[in-house]
């Protein structure tokens, strides 16, 4: 029930994965909230928590992606057309890439700031900077990558949750009940 | 080659104004003086958890100094500084200093010293408690100033304390930015 199966996710994969769509929505919507609708006193905060919470999502998607390499990955269900199957193994591995991805570009705007405002993760131990040059030039170069990269991924999780809710209604496969409870050994199918 | 250099020191020395004296005891300079902006500068500085923390200055202030020559005790002294004139090297910090998140420069134009009591510690040195307002508060601070030197009719001192933040509503940072802002101050005076 830990571990996965090859007809389903086990309670680990599963919390892992409610775990970090929780924090990246929040961690989107906080990213949001501190650029444009708070004032100069409350993004101060704002941009600590998440920088802390950004760096909870790395280390949360390392440990995701070596449990993911140590189980077995449970199948497709079956009748999947190869654009099908394509299309969910992009937006799957596109998922993956931006856990990592999207992460590493904040550390590394942030790291490349001349400012050299310290990241105090969750005000418990100070993360070291990334070894960068820092520059405005820099610092600008990462905070669009950061910002493109966002956009990307709100795009993905959208198209990835359309794709569960289709899954689920349209074509009434185990898709989605499988990322909520681990399959029952006598109901897989 | 030699000559040449030692006499033109000789006539550097010469030539310069009077230079300025050690000054040795704060009752030598009693009298009233007006602080210059100009030649005097305001520092401050905040450390932080890593990194350099932040230092700068303000570049626009005046105030008086009242030595008493009878009783040092009795000296006072007063500072009026315009914290929209706060220079950091980084136009992005000054910019967030002076927002509504630090000095709130829009509604609060004017950070207040006011000495309540000077307490000599030596002969150049004293002790200036006061009130300091800020930011719409007004809480108790205490400085130390050291007489430094004495030039004609101006008179230096270099001047340091620490003051919180929090008691001001300005602790936003903390605590990856300390509360505690050091000042460091030479603070030129003029007699009038």
């Amino acid at each position: 029930m830990l571990r996965n199966s090859s007809t389903g996710y086990g309670w680990i994969a599963i919390l892992f994965h409610w775990t970090i769509a929780i924090l990246i929505i929040g961690q989107w919507g906080l990213g949001w909230t501190m650029e444009h609708l708070a004032g100069p006193r409350s993004a101060f905060g704002l941009i600590q928590w998440h920088k802390s919470v950004g760096l909870l999502i790395l280390a949360l998607a390392l440990l995701r992606l070596s449990w993911r390499l140590v189980n077995p990955r449970p199948l497709l269900p079956g009748g999947m057309s190869l654009f099908e199957k394509l299309a969910a193994g992009s937006v799957h591995r596109g998922l993956y890439w931006l856990m990592l991805l999207l992460p590493l570009s904040g550390w590394a705007l942030v790291s490349a700031s001349v400012l050299e405002i310290p990241t105090y993760a969750f005000y418990l131990f100070v993360m070291p900077d990334l070894p960068l040059e820092r520059s405005d030039a820099a610092e600008a170069f990462w905070t669009t990558t950061h910002i493109v990269l966002g956009w990307i991924l709100l795009a993905i999780v959208a198209a990835h949750v359309l794709a569960a809710l289709r899954h689920h209604f349209l074509l009434h496969d185990t898709v989605l009940k499988r990322i909520i409870r681990p399959a029952h050994p006598l109901t897989k199918r | 080659m030699r000559t040449a250099a030692l006499l033109s020191f000789v006539a550097l020395t010469i030539a310069a104004p009077a230079p300025a004296l050690a000054a040795t005891n704060l009752s030598d300079v009693a009298g009233h003086y007006a602080l210059s902006a100009r030649t005097s500068s305001l520092g401050f500085s905040i450390s932080s958890v890593a990194g350099a923390g932040i230092s700068g200055k303000f570049r626009q202030f005046n105030g008086w100094i009242e030595i008493d020559p009878k009783n040092i005790n009795r000296s006072s002294v007063t500072i009026t500084i315009m914290p929209a004139s706060v220079v950091t090297g980084q136009q992005r910090v000054d910019s967030f200093l002076k927002s509504d998140a630090v000095f709130d420069v829009a509604d609060n134009p004017t950070i207040y010293f006011r000495s309540t009591a000077v307490r000599r510690t030596g002969e150049k040195t004293a002790s200036i408690t006061g009130l300091l307002t800020a930011h719409g508060h007004t809480g108790p601070a205490v400085f130390n100033a050291e007489l430094s030197s004495l030039s004609g009719n101006a008179v230096s001192f270099h001047v340091s304390g620490k003051v919180f933040r929090s008691p001001y509503g300005m602790d936003v940072g903390t605590p990856i930015y300390s509360n505690v802002v050091n000042f460091d101050m030479e603070l030129v005076g003029k007699r009038r």
